[in-house]
């Protein structure tokens, strides 16, 4: 595409040093923090707000760990589709390939004192915030050794520690509660801002316009980001919302639309806008993207769009391909060299559902364990109560 | 009478400016309490206790916040948060649009970053907008987090019928809310229980779902200097008698409490004597010192204002049943709202509600003291 030409003619004088530097390329890239400047493959679009400038600073050191935490989410959500065919995960399951830009790129903006709370699409969220793949095909399988403990299942991955507050099933709940995570920042004076993430589909929930219309009249340092997949389940945009343009449906509120596939456009636009919320108050980001899955693993994905655009985007805009010729172009790292990469994580990720297979699943007594954090003693009850039964610790 | 004119109400913690300001209202006619006491006495009714109660939480954590419709400038729909406004400034008292589903869920994610919110229902048939938020992000994520992220939260607000508000505005939620593992449900009746629960509430690291009642806002009650105290906190999840009794126990929560002991009296004049239970707490329930009435009085009237169907009572019957069926000497009466919805005219919203003669009938009942109603009547 044009877009690889325009990152070529962007790239630095290191095209004089090839031969010397190819050898030592990526084992030297993966720690060299020196800036590079790269351009976005598309401008941002801004809605009553000036964008950023397309010119994205970043370092090899980065580049490099952006196609590696990408690739292992990729690897990740393959692996848990192998896993639900042979009904080790039970129940849903929303896969994220395609969509792994976004999180990659946000998590590069920000720290972990800025929080994430997203929808029930929350695997690779829950890795960017520092999750470990072993808690994560836990969880999937309902083990003990899960992220919630085998009792919340593919959609409630939390990760306190880290600002990452879930995994959320109820479509746009999550972005009233990400509203009162900046509420609550703005009344702590942490100085810290909460990305609120939900689709194409939940853009259309009367309840995000009531949080934003609060969010803005008390200046709350929250970033709707609508990850625009283009469909809602199997519904298209244009069937659900009479003005797709999600980044301007906050009519007084600001926003930027932003290629989600892009891993450093993602960055630009989330360190921008961290900047304006803490400075004045609310602003809506809508990442273009794009789900290679259907919505869940009990939907094919290609009865309500074509083979030929799944396999155009993944040709054209994949995030892990175009990192790679990024990569490429800027000499950062051999052919062989990412491919040694992709080989690790793939082995990563078959380590990690191997032990997560060995974990044994939650042991009985935790089946009333967290209902309350104080149940002062109060009964509980099994199906049969008059055989099972407990006290609330 | 001692005389203490002040311009807040609310202000300051102390129990002598509260007993003064208590002292400053004019009890209401018809008060249902027999006044047992000298005029000396302090009293508090439920409004003044839920006020200080407020107050004195947020005085003492200043992770507390309240906020909800008309609840800063206003000074509360129903004047609650009178004066918290003024005291704690629009950061901590916040008027909200008329949006239940969107401040609600904004009070519930303030409660995961570890915040404490008061958020307050005009009424609770408007917490239906918001009901996922209570249910889905509140009561449940605790146990699907497995304790990663607990939700200290409280959402207050008047619960069943007014007067003459009509079927939109009149319906009791005890029973809805009760159903859900992962909240607590508290209904408080008098200005003891409203202040000893309501800081209960504030203070418990869980989701509470916290009834009150518009009428009894208004109602004086009696309070002793520890009730006063800005340390008093009542147990969630305990019952309290508030009339010992011998024959038959009686149940009721919230407004019904005051009628069952009216009950109580007239039943006392037929030497049936009563025992009241006023629940204070839904869920976690208090089966514990139900059945131990029931053993004591082998007989037992649920009474409450909710719809009867999958009702308070249906549970509190079926736990007797389960743990104390061999003391029951009578099946157990229901007096519930009537199964419609809530009618305007007087003399239908009567009908619609629980009445006094309604409690005493069934408690008769229950002690074969009536003749029973023919099948074909």
């Amino acid at each position: 595409m044009a877009a690889a030409a325009a990152v070529v003619a962007r790239s630095s004088s290191l095209s004089k040093l090839r031969p010397i530097l190819r050898s030592f390329a990526s084992s030297a890239a993966s720690d060299d923090n020196r800036i590079l400047t790269i351009e976005t493959f598309v401008p941002f679009t801004g809605h009553l707000i000036d964008p950023p400038s397309r010119a994205v600073d970043t370092t090899p050191a980065e580049i490099l760990s952006f196609f590696r935490d990408m690739a292992r989410m990729r690897r990740m959500e393959i692996a848990a589709d192998s896993l639900y065919k042979s009904k080790l995960i039970r129940g849903f399951c929303h896969l994220y390939d395609g969509q792994e830009a976004v999180a990659v790129g946000m998590e590069a903006a920000i720290t972990k004192r800025d929080a994430i709370i997203t929808s029930y699409r929350d695997h690779c969220t829950f890795l960017s915030r520092g999750g470990t793949l072993l808690e994560a095909f836990a969880e999937l399988m309902g083990r003990r050794d899960g992220c919630s403990r085998g009792k919340g299942g593919s959609m409630h991955f939390y990760k306190k520690d880290a600002s990452f507050y879930g995994g959320h099933g109820i479509v746009g709940a999550q972005v009233p509660l990400g509203c009162g995570l900046a509420f609550a920042q703005k009344y702590s004076k942490d100085a810290s801002v909460t990305f609120a993430l939900y689709g194409d589909g939940a853009a259309n929930q009367g309840q995000l316009f009531e949080a934003l219309n609060m969010s803005a009249l008390l200046d709350l340092p929250v970033i709707l980001v609508c990850e625009n997949n283009h469909y809602g389940m199997g519904t298209a945009e244009w069937r659900a919302a009479k003005s797709p343009s999600y980044y301007k449906r906050g009519d007084f509120v600001p926003g930027l639309k932003v290629d989600g596939m892009d891993a450093l456009a993602v960055k630009q636009a989330c360190k921008f806008v961290k900047e304006y919320a803490l400075a004045n108050g609310p602003i809506i980001l809508e990442m273009d993207t794009y789900r290679y899955h259907g919505h869940s693993m009990s939907d094919p994905g290609s009865t309500y769009r074509t083979r030929d655009e799944i396999s155009g985007i993944r040709q054209e805009r994949d995030s892990i391909e175009r990192i790679r010729r990024v990569i490429l172009s800027h000499e950062l790292a051999s052919i062989s060299e990412l491919k040694d990469i992709e080989k690790e994580v793939r082995k990563e990720v078959e380590e990690a559902v191997s032990q997560a297979k060995k974990c044994s699943m939650p042991d009985q007594s935790v089946l009333f364990k967290d209902v309350f954090v104080k149940g002062y003693g109060a009964e509980t009850f099994g199906s049969d109560r008059k055989a099972l039964s407990a006290a609330l610790p | 009478m001692l005389r203490v004119l002040r311009q807040k109400v609310g202000c300051g913690a102390s129990p002598a400016m509260i007993f003064g300001q208590a002292l400053q209202k004019v009890l209401p006619a018809g008060s249902v309490l027999p006044r047992k006491y000298s005029s000396a006495a302090k009293e508090m009714n439920v409004r003044e206790a839920l006020n200080s109660a407020l107050d004195e939480e947020m005085s003492a954590d200043p992770k507390v916040f309240l906020m909800g419709e008309e609840v800063g400038e206003y000074q509360g729909a129903y004047k609650i948060s009178k004066g918290l406004l003024e005291k704690y400034g629009p950061d901590r008292v916040l008027d909200t649009p008329i949006t239940e589903a969107g401040f609600t869920g904004i009070g519930v994610g303030a409660a995961y970053y570890g915040l404490r919110p008061v958020v307050e229902f005009m009424t609770f048939n408007f917490s239906m907008q918001a009901i996922d938020h209570i249910i889905n992000s509140a009561a449940k994520s605790n146990y699907m987090s497995a304790g990663q992220i607990s939700v200290p939260i409280v959402f207050r607000g008047p619960n069943g019928a007014a007067a003459g508000v009509g079927a939109q505005h009149s319906q009791c939620f005890a029973a809805w809310y009760a159903h859900v593992p992962g909240l607590k449900v508290l209904t408080p009746y008098s200005a003891e229980d409203a202040r000893g629960l309501l800081k209960a509430a504030i203070r418990d690291p869980d989701p509470v779902v916290f009834l009150e009642n518009e009428l009894l806002y208004g109602e004086s009650f009696p309070v002793s200097a520890e009730v006063l105290d800005s340390s008093f906190c009542l147990p969630i999840g305990k019952a309290k008698i508030e009339r010992e009794g011998k024959h038959v126990t009686i149940t009721a929560y919230s407004k019904m409490v005051g009628y069952a002991l009216q009950a109580a009296e007239i039943l006392s004049k037929e030497g049936i004597s009563a025992e009241i239970i006023n629940l204070r707490s839904i869920r976690p329930l208090d089966r514990a010192t139900i059945n131990a009435s029931v053993r004591k009085t082998n007989r037992l009237v649920t009474v409450e204002e909710g719809f009867p169907q999958h009702g308070v009572g249906a549970e509190i019957c079926m736990s007797v049943v389960e743990e104390s069926f061999e003391y029951l000497d009578a099946p157990v009466e229901r007096i519930a709202g009537a199964d419609v919805p809530m009618p305007y005219a007087a003399n239908l919203e009567r009908m619609a509600v629980p009445q006094v003669d309604d409690i005493v009938r069934a408690a008769k009942r229950a002690c074969y003291r009536s003749v029973p109603m023919a099948a074909a009547a």
